[in-house]
C-alpha cells in the first residue's frame, strides 16, 4: 500500500520518516498493534505530534479518532515535545511517605517546571510517575536511564545540575 | 535444535547440578535486581570480575548474577556459597579486600557482614538474619539462587518438571483438580480461587482459548511481580504452560508494565531459551501439546490491571473495563475463553503440580492457603521482599522480619492493598495474613504492597494522595467513579488546605458508599477504601484538620505556621544551612528564626530539624 499522505513536521526528519514507515509496515497486518506502533514511533521522534498520529492512522488504516483515543488514554504517550533530559519522579506510596512531595516542589521552584511540563530551554522534562517498583530505594528519581535512590530535597538539585 | 524429551531434561538437570556444585569452587551470588543495580551493583560485579582475573582465581570462584535477593535495603548484596555468607552494601573499592579475605584467606570479611540492629551482633550466614529466618520461599524459591538468564540453572532446581508431569502424565481434569485442591487463590488482589477459574475456562466450549499473565503491577508500593520476573522468569512461563494444558490453549500473552525494562528483557531471554529447547512451541516434550507465549507491553494505565480492561488493551484499544458477565472464562480476549492469572499465582503452579495440591493446601489458614509475598517499604528498617506463610501476623512481618520502625519513631499504620486497600492501625497488628481476616479490619490482601507509616505521616494527606491517584487513573467510563472520585478529592484537598467544614465528613461517607455501590469495575468499587479506612481509625486527625485547623503530623503545608519554638530549638543550625531560600536567621547559640517574607514553604527545615522545633 502506498502511504496516502505525506508528513511534514519540523521535529521529524526524513530519516525518522523511513523508520516510522518500517514500524508501520511491520505491524500493519497484526491486530491490536496500535499501542506497539505508537510506542516505537514515540521512541523515534521523542513525542507524538498530532501530524504523526494522523500519519500512523493512515498507515495502519485505522480511524484517526481511534489512534488519537489510544494515544491520549495511556500516560506513556505524550503529544508535547520533551526536554533533553527526562526527569521521572516516583509518586508511589513508599516514595510519598518518604518525602517525594518536598523533592518535587524543590524541582518546581528551582527550574520553574510543573509536573508534565518542559523547561523553556528544553533542558528538562518533569514527569511524576506511578510507582517505579524500586520502593527499597525510596524516594526515587530516574533521570534518563539513571536511577537515583534515597534522594532528598537538598540533594536533588546537585544531582540534576550534572545533566546539562 | 530438536525438542527436548523428559530424559534430555533430566540429563540437563543432572549435568548442571554437577557443574554448579563442583567441590572446591566458591560461588559468588551477586544480586542483579533493580534495587541493587541502582545502588551500584553493576560496578561491584565488574570490579569483582577484574579482581578475580587479576589474582588468577578463575578456577576457584564463579560469579553468578541472580535476580532480586529481596533484602533491597542492604544493596548491593552478595551471597557466597557454600556457607550462605551474606555481604551487604558493597562498594567497588571494597572488592580487593573482600576477595583477599573470602577467597584467598578463606574467612569472611567482617565489616561487610550484616549487623543485627537490636543485638548489635554480626551475622555471618543469610539464614541467621531475622529478615530471612521467618520467611518461607515458594513463589520466590529461586530468588538469589539462580541466574535468571540461564535456563539450565532453572532446570537444575526442578525447573520444567512440573510442566513435564502435567503434559505427559496428567489429563486436564487432573491438573484443575490439583490446583483446586491446593486452595491457591489469585495473588493479584481479589483472591478468586485459581482452580475454579481454570475449571470454568476448561469447560468453556471453543477451539481457541488464551492464557494471560497479568504483569501490569500497578499498585504503588508493590514490586513482587517485578522481582519474580527478574529473579525467576521461567517459573512464570512454566505456570502458563501448565495452565495452557488445563484449559487447552495454544497461545499465551504476558501483559507487562513498560516501566519494568529489566523484567521485560529477562522474560524475552527466557522465552527465547524455552523456545530453543522446545519447551514452548509445537509438540512440547513430545506430548503433542502446542503452546507459545508473547510479551505485550502496557503503556501506563493503572486500570489495565483490571481483567477486562487488560484484554481491551491487548486488543489495541483504550483500556476500559466492560460489565461482567460474560466472564472472561467464557468471553475474554478477542471474545474467546480466556484465563488471566497474576505473576505470583503462576509462579506457585509448578510446585503445586510437582508436590501435589494437598501439600500446598497444608500450608496456611482455613481459607487462605500457601504463602504470600509482601513488598515491605516505607518507614521500616528492613525494606524488601518477604514471603511468609498465610497465617503469619502483621506484627511478625513488621517487627521480626521488617525490623521495626527506624529513628525511634512510633508506628502509626501499615497500608495494605494499594489504592484499593486500607490502613491497619497498631490495635489490629495481630491480624493474621488471611484474605478474610484482613478484609475484616478494613484493608485487603491486594497484591501485597505493605507500606509502613510512622507518626509523621498525616492520614488525611494519605487519603488525599490515594484519591489523587485513583481520580487520575479512573478511565472515565462510568460516572460514579469518574465524577465521584473527583468530588472526594476536592473535599480532601479542602480539608488539607484548612478549609474543611464539619459536614465534610458526612459527605465523604455518603459519596464513598455511592461510589462503592454504583461503579462498574473493581477500581471504582474499591476506590473509596483509603478514605473509609482512615476515617474509621483516624477520625480524630480529620477532626483536628477541620475544627482546630491543625495537622497533628505536621505534613499539611497550609496548616503550618512556619515558626520555630525557641524553647525546643537547640540552635544547631541545620535548618539554616539547608534552607534554599535563605529565609532562616541563625547565629551560634541563638535559636533560629524563620523570615516568613522569604520562606517558600518547601518543608526542607521540617525534614532537617531533629528536635521537632518547627511548627
Amino acid at each position: 500500500m502506498i502511504q496516502s499522505f505525506q508528513i511534514e513536521h519540523p521535529d521529524i526528519t526524513p530519516d525518522m520518516v523511513g523508520r516510522i514507515d518500517a514500524v508501520v509496515a511491520e505491524n500493519r497486518s497484526k491486530s491490536g498493534s496500535v499501542i506497539t506502533v505508537l510506542r516505537e514511533c514515540q521512541n523515534i521522534v521523542g513525542y507524538l505530534p498530532v501530524e504523526l498520529i494522523d500519519y500512523i492512522s493512515s498507515g495502519l488504516n485505522l480511524p484517526q479518532s481511534h489512534v488519537y483515543g489510544v494515544a491520549s488514554f495511556y500516560s506513556l504517550f505524550s503529544m508535547k515535545p520533551k526536554g533533553r533530559h527526562m526527569v521521572k519522579v516516583c509518586l508511589g506510596t513508599a516514595c510519598y511517605v518518604k518525602g517525594i512531595k518536598e523533592v518535587i516542589s524543590r524541582i518546581q521552584n528551582t527550574y520553574h517546571l510543573e509536573a508534565g511540563g518542559t523547561t523553556d530551554d528544553r533542558r528538562f522534562s518533569l514527569e511524576a510517575v506511578r510507582c517505579l517498583g524500586a520502593c527499597g530505594l525510596a524516594p526515587v528519581m530516574v533521570v534518563n536511564h539513571d536511577t537515583h535512590g534515597d534522594i532528598s530535597s537538598d540533594k536533588v538539585i546537585s544531582i540534576l545540575e550534572k545533566y546539562t | 535444535m530438536p525438542n527436548l524429551t523428559v530424559l534430555d531434561l533430566l540429563k540437563i538437570k543432572e549435568d548442571t547440578q554437577v557443574f554448579l556444585e563442583a567441590p572446591g569452587i566458591t560461588t559468588l551470588l551477586i544480586c542483579g535486581g533493580t534495587g541493587c543495580h541502582a545502588t551500584g551493583g553493576k560496578s561491584v560485579k565488574e570490579a569483582l570480575e577484574n579482581e578475580i582475573q587479576a589474582k588468577g582465581l578463575g578456577q576457584k570462584a564463579r560469579i553468578v548474577e541472580t535476580g532480586c535477593n529481596g533484602f533491597c535495603a542492604m544493596g548491593p548484596i552478595m551471597v557466597v556459597q557454600p556457607g550462605g555468607i551474606f555481604y551487604q552494601k558493597i562498594k567497588p573499592e571494597d572488592i580487593p579486600e573482600l576477595v583477599d579475605h573470602q577467597l584467598i584467606q578463606g574467612k569472611p570479611l567482617e565489616r561487610l557482614l550484616y549487623k543485627d540492629p537490636a543485638s548489635k551482633k554480626t551475622v555471618v550466614s543469610q539464614h541467621d538474619i531475622p529478615f530471612f529466618a521467618h520467611q518461607m520461599p515458594l513463589a520466590l524459591r529461586n530468588k538469589g539462587i539462580i541466574n535468571p538468564e540461564v535456563i539450565e540453572h532453572y532446570i537444575a532446581r526442578d525447573g520444567y518438571m512440573g510442566a513435564a508431569k502435567a503434559l505427559l502424565e496428567m489429563d486436564k481434569e487432573d491438573i484443575v483438580e490439583q490446583v483446586r485442591l491446593s486452595g491457591l487463590r489469585g495473588r493479584g488482589g481479589a483472591g478468586f480461587p485459581t482452580g475454579v477459574k481454570w475449571d470454568f475456562a476448561s469447560k468453556s466450549p471453543g477451539d481457541v482459548k488464551y492464557v494471560l499473565c497479568n504483569a501490569d503491577e500497578g499498585d504503588p508500593g508493590a514490586f513482587m511481580d517485578r522481582s519474580i520476573l527478574e529473579a525467576d522468569p521461567h517459573a512464570v512461563l512454566e505456570g502458563m504452560i501448565i495452565a495452557s494444558k488445563a484449559i487447552n490453549s495454544h497461545q499465551g500473552y504476558i501483559y507487562a508494565r513498560t516501566e519494568y525494562p529489566l523484567a521485560i528483557r529477562r522474560l524475552e531471554i527466557a522465552i527465547g531459551q524455552a523456545r530453543n529447547y522446545g519447551l514452548l512451541g509445537q509438540n512440547i516434550l513430545g506430548s503433542g501439546h502446542d503452546f507459545d507465549i508473547e510479551i505485550y507491553q502496557g503503556a501506563g494505565a493503572f486500570v489495565c490491571g483490571e481483567e477486562t480492561a487488560l484484554m481491551r488493551s491487548i486488543e489495541g484499544k483504550r483500556g476500559m473495563p466492560r460489565p461482567r458477565p460474560p466472564f472472561p472464562a467464557i468471553q475474554g480476549l478477542w471474545e474467546k475463553p480466556t484465563i488471566l492469572n497474576n505473576v505470583e499465582t503462576l509462579a506457585n503452579i509448578p510446585q503445586i503440580i510437582i508436590r501435589g495440591g494437598a501439600w500446598y493446601g497444608g500450608i496456611g489458614t482455613e481459607t487462605s492457603k500457601g504463602t504470600k509475598v509482601f513488598a515491605l517499604s516505607g518507614d521500616i528498617n528492613n525494606i524488601g521482599l518477604v514471603e511468609v506463610p498465610m497465617g503469619t501476623s502483621l506484627r511478625t512481618i513488621i517487627y521480626d522480619v521488617g525490623g521495626g520502625i527506624p529513628n525511634k519513631k512510633k508506628f502509626k499504620a501499615v497500608q495494605l492493598g494499594g489504592p484499593s486497600g486500607g490502613c491497619v492501625p497498631e490495635a489490629h497488628l495481630d491480624t493474621l495474613v488471611d484474605y478474610e481476616a484482613i478484609a475484616k479490619v478494613g484493608a485487603i490482601m491486594g497484591s501485597g504492597g505493605a507500606i509502613v507509616m510512622d507518626e509523621n505521616t498525616c492520614m488525611v494527606d494519605m487519603a488525599r494522595f490515594f484519591m489523587d491517584f485513583i481520580q487520575d487513573e479512573s478511565c472515565g467510563k462510568c460516572t460514579p467513579c469518574r465524577e465521584g472520585t473527583r468530588r472526594l478529592l476536592e473535599i480532601l484537598i479542602k480539608i488539607c488546605d484548612g478549609k474543611g467544614e464539619p459536614e465534610d465528613l458526612n459527605n465523604l461517607e455518603t459519596l464513598s458508599a455511592m461510589i462503592k455501590d454504583a461503579s462498574l469495575c473493581g477500581l471504582g468499587q474499591t476506590a473509596p477504601n483509603p478514605v473509609l479506612s482512615t476515617l474509621r481509625y483516624f477520625r480524630d486527625e480529620y477532626e483536628a484538620h477541620i475544627h482546630e485547623k491543625r495537622c497533628p503530623a505536621k505534613r499539611c503545608v497550609a496548616l503550618l505556621k512556619f515558626e520555630i519554638n525557641p524553647d525546643i530549638c537547640t540552635a544547631c543550625g541545620s535548618c539554616f544551612r539547608s534552607c534554599p531560600a535563605e529565609a532562616i536567621e541563625w547565629q551560634k547559640k541563638q535559636p533560629a528564626r524563620i523570615n516568613r517574607d522569604k520562606c517558600i514553604k518547601c518543608m526542607t527545615c521540617f525534614e532537617k530539624c531533629k528536635f521537632d522545633a518547627i511548627f
